[in-house]
């Protein structure tokens, strides 16, 4: 009996995490997208410093791990395809895995460890402070003021960021491909084009807005339920690394599984 | 309706009305149905000690927490029964000043008074300069617009807070424990500037504290709140004079009787004395 209720009492815990999730994603929405053409403006220079911070100051880290990961693509598809006297298509395999799974999912991870737990340190610490309950008190909804810049920033900078990663994991297969599979630069990238359907490259990006969606909401519901205290901080952020990998993963085997179904017929 | 207007019984309108409230956090209740009355005008003290619910109570009253029973009418206007733009509006004319300042540390002093101002008016830059300024002024900050938050002492957050909270002209005015955590001199600041607020602008203030001697400086009504129940409530001469024991143990600052007969404290002596006699014997 005891387990039956424990099984009970988590699931009914998850579905209310999930639940919490939706309602903030909702309403970051509602401001991101909707109330700005009903005369309550969004805060774009703070939309675009955010997305400074998340974008363009996470390209030289990304761009070291993705060429990484392009690379060791390259040399663990040679090692299999090399038995079948296949070593020209590490280009293709390089690419497709790049632009359709690892390239998002290695950016999200990334994001989520820059700016996800950021996100939570930030408004935990505001949380902590009493800043929210002023932001309420004056009547300034702080999901309009302090949720919605995040949301716009990552839903506009998850995908640019994909593109890029895809680039720099192609980049990385390359010098594989140059050093040991006779090709030239060129050759290789125009390979890797050439294998890649639009397909590839859209349904990676799907993926990395919904990552990008996944991500803010909760960084920012783990900062905003920070209980009182600096420890408590330290905990939300911790929470939000941990919570935020696991929706990502969940996120991309849903939408992967999607397309693999819809794909088929 | 106007605030001026009186009742039939010749008591000007209260601007707060609290009907048996009771606020929970979970499965425990804090507040175990307060009622009481805030007229136009009055400067109202709400003292208790840690725990007492003074705080819930007043967050509550600026509506960060929801009541589990009970109503609140601000202005006449039920609470409970006010749409999300409605509880904006009167928001509006509240301003709150947070116990630790809640300024955002992210911008500088001026951009935290001018929040309000850009966020609800449409009032141009220069103008709301010129309001940033005053309000400075008035809580004798002039000159420190552009300092960060993190750049102030503890008082002058506490003023800068007040600022904000003056930005949009209030008509209540609700402060979280004005003078904790600031030194004597500084938390004498802090109550004349409440007294000045409201000579000059009269505005009904609405003040937690367990500070008693401010509480006394400032107040008009004071109330007296413990284990979530309103232990008296009364002017500063009736509370002063109030023979009620729980009033006189909190006014004459009575420890909490953990001792109840001769026994016990015969018990806590020979309890003490074996470890002060070791640690002595240690020293030796």
């Amino acid at each position: 009996m005891e387990i039956v209720s424990e099984i009970g009492g988590s699931t009914l815990n998850g579905l209310s995490y999930i639940g919490s999730l939706a309602s903030l994603g909702a309403r970051a929405a509602y401001y991101t997208l909707v109330a700005p053409f009903q005369g309550k403006p969004l805060r774009i220079q703070r939309a675009i410093s955010q997305a400074m911070d998340t974008g363009v100051r996470a390209l030289p880290i990304l761009s070291l791990i993705t060429f990484f990961i392009g690379l060791i693509l390259a040399l663990q598809a040679a090692y299999e395809l090399r038995k079948f006297g296949a070593i020209s298509a590490v280009a293709t395999a390089v690419a497709v895995t790049m632009s359709r799974e690892l390239g998002p999912l290695i950016t999200a991870i990334v994001v989520i460890g820059r700016s996800g737990s950021a996100f939570a340190a930030e408004l935990g610490t505001m949380k902590v402070s009493e800043e929210i309950d002023a932001l309420e008190t004056m009547a300034i909804s702080p999901i309009r003021f302090l949720v919605a810049p995040k949301f716009l920033a990552m839903m506009v900078m998850l995908p640019c960021l994909t593109v890029w990663a895809n680039a720099m994991g192609i980049l990385g297969g390359s010098l594989f491909g140059v050093a040991q599979a006779d090709f030239s630069f060129g050759g290789y990238v125009r390979a890797s084009v050439e294998s890649l359907f639009l397909r590839d490259i859209t349904t990676g990006l799907i993926k990395s807005v919904m990552f990008g969606i996944t991500i803010t909401a909760v960084g920012c519901l783990e900062g905003l339920s920070t209980g009182g205290g600096a420890e408590q901080v330290g905990r939300s952020t911790t929470r939000a690394v941990v919570m935020s990998i696991f929706l990502v993963v969940v996120v991309d085997l849903f939408f992967t599984a999607l397309f693999f179904f819809a794909g088929n017929r | 309706m106007t605030t001026d207007q009186l009742l039939p019984g010749g008591q000007p309108e209260p601007v707060i009305s609290l009907r048996n409230l009771r606020v929970s956090y979970g499965d425990r209740e804090i507040l175990h149905g307060i009622s009481f009355d805030v007229l136009q005008g009055e400067t109202l003290v709400i003292l208790g000690g840690s725990g007492s619910g003074k705080s819930t109570l007043l967050r509550t009253l600026v509506g960060l927490e929801k009541p589990s029973a009970g109503q609140i009418f601000i202005k006449g206007r039920d609470l409970a029964k006010t749409s999300a733009a409605e509880m904006d509006e009167i928001r509006r004319k509240m301003g709150m000043s947070f116990q630790g300042g809640a300024l955002f540390g992210s911008m500088t002093v001026g951009e935290n008074v001018a929040l309000p101002l850009r966020e609800h008016t449409r009032l141009e830059d220069s103008t709301i300069e010129i309001i940033l300024r005053l309000k400075l002024q008035q809580v004798g900050l002039e000159g420190f617009e552009y300092y960060a938050p993190s750049q102030l002492s503890g008082g002058m957050k506490k003023r800068a807070a007040v600022a904000r909270a003056l930005a949009m002209d209030p008509e209540i005015l609700f402060f979280d424990e004005p003078s904790a955590g600031l030194d004597p001199i500084i938390a004498a600041g802090i109550d004349e500037l409440i007294l000045e607020l409201k000579r000059a602008f009269r505005m009904t203030i609405i003040v937690v504290t367990h500070e008693l001697a401010s509480a006394f400086l400032i107040a008009d009504r004071m109330l007296l709140i413990d284990k979530g129940r309103i232990v008296a409530i009364g002017t500063t001469d009736e509370i002063r004079s109030s023979a009620q024991p729980r009033v006189r143990q909190f006014l004459d600052r009575v420890a909490e009787p953990e001792i109840s007969g001769e026994m016990d404290y015969l018990q806590m002596l020979t309890a003490e004395r074996p470890r002060a006699q070791s640690t002595a014997g240690k020293r030796g």
